[in-house]
């Protein structure tokens, strides 16, 4: 047996912005064991829901993340209504529906940039986020903010779309679709990529149903997890089906985020077809009284948002499971084995949001 | 994958102007909903705190003795619930983002009309107005 030795990777990484620790034990140059370690970014988020307004703590909850920023805001603000027994109007659940689905094109095209630029493939990552511009701009077009969009709050949203900007939106997005299958087709055919990313970080499907995987890791091994079809928000009038991949390996992983951009086109599709007429908005007095758990599918995976009121302006407790953290274990247990070199194309697969995962 | 499949994207790149714009020499895309930062017209203000009440960030302070409406831009987070609930809607949002600032830099004091009815104050003008209306 040879020698082990520890190689610490991150918390400050060239290839990872986000303040992720581990220590690779490593035999020779295989990783034999990995010990992470989070709590760089801890910002006691949660703890200010009792000094702010439960109307005001959305603007808190959506700035848990960066990137599925407006998941988060809808997940609190659906928990609240749950407590409350609000009724939203159906256009609001529906507007929400969209920008969720936006926010998953942006989130996903931002990572599919970032993986490609850990690869070191420079150019693919130029056109990614090149597209991922267009899906900002319509998201600052309708509702005035690139990515904290700040729209959602309690009863409704905040602004609405005119019949004739959906349109254009839509028209945006089919003609995205063709420079979409064009990038798309670089990671899920070219040789260079599969050849790097086939059989490298397995996680079986038992492994990732034991360790509580989320998300495209989840879906990329086998499990057809995906909170979008317990029908929140629109999701029980949309007709979709959750991507999922058999290998479980880092060309599964990124294969499912590459499909879903095109499921999400579908369901912004069907939304805007659907979508009814009527007020976005309504009225809301007194304050939540209860408990509840509120789940959403975020781009990487199930969040879930767990609020306590006591009938005050001031709820009691909140809590987040944010999907970086639930993916934490199946991390270390699929860089088990593999080389030295390869470690940071596996971390990635996770799409680790650590600034989520601390709040 | 064949040969040449990314030929379409590279002479698309080729021969298209730049996605990227000359920042600052070129202003940055601003639509009609962006939110830039908060203003307020001084004359419109009837200090009944509103605003300051519904500031996730605290960043608003309203002396309705003095009559003064401060606002903190390092703190302000830009959601736009201010302009939303005032009721005089003498708060609006430009759509343009401020410049950089240090964080002394930030507070922007101005002295409002307050709460009676009399005649306009003088024209909104940038930073502090030392001038108080006449009693």
């Amino acid at each position: 047996m040879s020698k082990q030795i520890t190689v610490p990777f991150g918390p400050q990484h060239p290839v990872l912005p986000e303040p992720l620790h581990l220590d690779l034990v490593l035999e020779d140059e295989t990783v034999v064991d990995v010990v992470p370690t989070i709590g760089y970014v801890h910002r006691g988020l949660e703890k200010l829901v009792e000094k702010r307004e439960y109307t005001e703590y959305v603007f808190i909850a959506e700035r848990i993340c960066g990137i599925c920023s407006f998941i988060h805001s809808q997940t609190y603000v659906q928990g609240i209504e749950q407590i409350m027994g609000l009724e939203i109007p159906e256009r609001a659940q529906y507007l929400r529906t969209i920008w969720g689905e936006y926010s998953r094109l942006h989130s996903h095209l931002l990572w599919l940039g970032l993986f490609a630029d850990g690869m070191g493939f420079e150019s693919v990552f130029m056109n990614a986020w090149r597209l991922r511009e267009h899906i900002l701009d319509d998201l600052e077009a309708t509702t005035g903010g690139r990515v904290i969009l700040g729209v959602c709050k309690v009863g409704g949203v905040r602004k609405d779309i005119t019949p004739e900007k959906l349109d254009e939106m839509l028209r945006g997005l089919k003609a995205m679709e063709r420079e979409l299958q064009d990038l798309t087709n670089v990671f899920l055919h070219d040789n260079s990529v599969s050849h790097r990313l086939k059989g490298l970080g397995v996680l079986k499907k038992e492994d990732a149903y034991q360790l509580g995987a989320v998300g495209p890791t989840a879906r990329g091994s086998g499990l057809a997890i995906d909170i979008r079809s317990t029908g929140y928000g629109a999701f029980d009038r949309i007709n979709f089906r959750p991507v999922v991949e058999q290998d479980g390996d880092c060309y599964a992983r990124c294969a499912v985020r590459a499909r879903e951009l095109f499921t999400s086109i579908d369901i912004i599709e069907q939304c805007i077809k659907k979508i009814p007429d009527g007020p976005v908005d309504m009225k809301v007095t007194g304050a939540p009284d209860g408990e509840y758990f509120s789940r959403t599918e975020q781009p990487r995976g199930e969040v879930i948002h767990y609020i306590k009121g006591n009938g005050k302006k001031n709820l009691v407790r909140h809590r987040v499971r944010t999907p970086t953290f639930t993916n934490i274990p199946p991390l270390v247990t699929l860089l088990k084995g593999v080389e030295l070199a390869d470690v940071p194309v596996v971390v990635l697969t996770i799409d680790p949001c650590i600034g989520c995962a601390e709040r | 994958m064949t040969f040449f499949q990314n030929t379409r994207t590279v002479l698309k790149s080729l021969f298209s102007r730049p996605s990227t714009l000359m920042y600052p020499a070129k202003p940055a895309k601003k639509t009609e909903n962006t939110r830039g930062h908060v203003t307020i017209n001084p004359a419109g203000c009837i200090t009944c705190r509103t605003c300051q009440r519904k500031c996730p960030t605290q960043a608003i302070v309203v002396d309705v003795k003095e009559k003064t409406w401060q606002i903190d831009n390092m703190r302000c987070v830009v959601c736009a619930v201010c302009v939303d609930t005032c009721p005089t809607k003498c708060l609006a949002m430009d759509t343009q983002y401020r410049p950089a600032m240090t964080a002394r830099g930030g507070v922007e004091k101005f002295t409002v009309a307050g709460p009676k009815k009399k005649e306009p104050a003088a024209a909104p003008a940038d930073g502090v107005k030392p001038k108080e209306p006449k009693e």
